[in-house]
């Protein structure tokens, strides 16, 4: 049976992890390499590498830190951040990446989903969406979180899966560092109108809130940051009560 | 130990190169013919589509090689599906060595099927200290259809071959290079054939 994945996401300025609580107020939280090693020891199914930096500066993500990930690391990685064009996707592949994940490149030019899905197949391509929720709508942002867009969350990422998308990592602005669990209702109903992997992102405080996500809002992956960068839930722990509740984990 | 990585241009062969370090050994990216020959083994990878996956094996005249070769060959995810008869993915004739076709998951699960899933019916030494139902690394929209030269199976909304074998020729369709230290013991499983 395919078991639901546990995703440590490593959020990357300068080389070096970090953490933004809504977004602001970077923490460090270490050397990605290590933290990666360590995380495929514990237990994590996979790992996503955002280049925090990337989009609101037009740093490119550093292919050295992905070549050292991939010599070290024997379970799967995406990278993201300042992805626009087939050559950078090239370059992080060449490098070892397995997959890649594009948000802003995507959303000002949504053809670059078809050019990567067709030059490198769709299961390397992650179309990240980052969404608030206003009144009764999901609206995208861009930038970092930082800027609203026309888009509807349903309707973007129904567009990126049939422009190609090989799955949607989803995070919910309302509920990215609150740790009060993750958007189920926005989650449930992208599993339901989607037939590609959905990753719920935002909102991780217990263990609790990834029973929920995958029992109520049917996500396929659940992605958090600090609750595993401060050790406040141990990935082991965590698929254990996964397991009790009767959710498929590889243990 | 020769171990040569046929690098046609199709997807991510680092990984597989760093899987065999991690394990001591160096393994050569290579498209010449000679230099396949020669190996004492062959891992035959692939990520991406087929039909430009087969169109590139073809423009470097490795469809002609990778049939006649002698040695332990292991074909990965999609060298593996590019080994077989058929695959629906761009109407594409594989090189034929798996009597097999590949075929692409109904809609009644996700496309592709990610994550990790477990393989059972182990039926080759390429498995030998791996217990039934360890979990593997999958990435995929199309799989080969269970048959007589499947050594390992999984199920997605259906049973489906994971594993082939035929003579010298074995492939895998999920990613032993990221599928942990169990996916390490297949490799060096492989280098003990």
């Amino acid at each position: 049976m395919l078991t639901k994945r546990i995703i440590p996401c490593l959020d990357i300025k300068d080389g070096r992890t970090v953490k933004g609580i809504n977004f602001k107020g970077l923490r460090d939280a270490g050397d990605p390499v290590e933290l990666a090693k360590q995380y495929a020891l514990k237990g994590a199914d996979e790992l996503v590498f955002l280049d925090i930096s990337a989009t609101l500066e037009g740093r490119k993500t550093m292919l050295d830190m992905v070549l050292k990930v991939a010599e070290h690391v024997n379970i799967p990685f995406t990278v993201g951040g300042g992805i626009s064009s087939i050559a950078d996707v090239d370059a992080l592949l060449k490098c070892g990446a397995d997959k890649v994940s594009v948000n802003s490149s995507a959303i000002k030019r949504p053809e670059l989903i078809n050019e990567l899905a067709n030059k490198f197949g769709s299961q390397c391509v992650t179309v990240a969406i980052d969404a608030k929720q206003i009144n009764e709508d999901w609206i995208v942002h861009v930038a970092g979180g930082s800027i609203p867009t026309k888009l509807d969350l349903f309707s973007w990422a129904k567009e990126a899966e049939k422009r190609g998308a090989g799955e949607i990592l989803f995070t919910s602005m309302n509920n990215d560092g609150t740790k009060d669990g993750f958007a189920n209702d926005a989650l449930a109903k992208l599993s339901r109108e989607l037939n590609i992997p959905i990753i719920a992102s935002g909102g991780a405080g217990n263990i609790q809130h990834f029973v929920d996500a995958f029992q109520k809002g049917n996500a396929d992956a659940a992605l958090a940051a600090s609750v595993f960068h401060f050790a406040e839930i141990e990935i082991k722990d965590l698929k254990q009560d996964l397991k009790a509740n009767k959710i498929a984990v590889r243990l | 130990m020769k171990i040569v990585i046929i690098d046609y241009g199709a997807g991510n062969i680092k990984s597989i190169q760093f899987a065999f370090k991690r394990l001591g050994y160096d393994a050569i990216l290579s498209n010449n013919p000679e230099e396949i020959k020669a190996a004492d083994k062959v891992i035959f990878p692939g990520v991406g589509e087929a039909s430009s996956a087969m169109q590139m094996l073809k423009e470097s005249t490795l469809d002609a090689l990778i049939p006649t070769l002698t040695q332990p060959v292991l074909g990965i995810c999609l060298g593996m599906q590019l080994l077989c008869k058929a695959t629906e993915e761009g109407n594409t004739t594989g090189l034929g060595i798996f009597d097999v076709q590949v075929k692409r998951f109904e809609n009644t699960v996700k496309v592709p099927q990610m994550g990790w899933n477990t393989i059972s019916d182990l039926k080759s030494d390429l498995f030998k200290g791996i217990k039934n139902q360890e979990f593997m690394y999958l990435v995929h929209s199309y799989y080969a259809e269970n048959c007589n030269e499947a050594i390992a199976t999984t199920n997605y909304g259906l049973a489906y071959a994971s594993a082939l074998q035929k003579d010298n020729f074995y492939g895998v369709q999920f990613h032993p290079e990221k599928s942990s230290i169990a996916g390490e013991e297949i490799l060096k499983n492989f280098l003990n054939l």
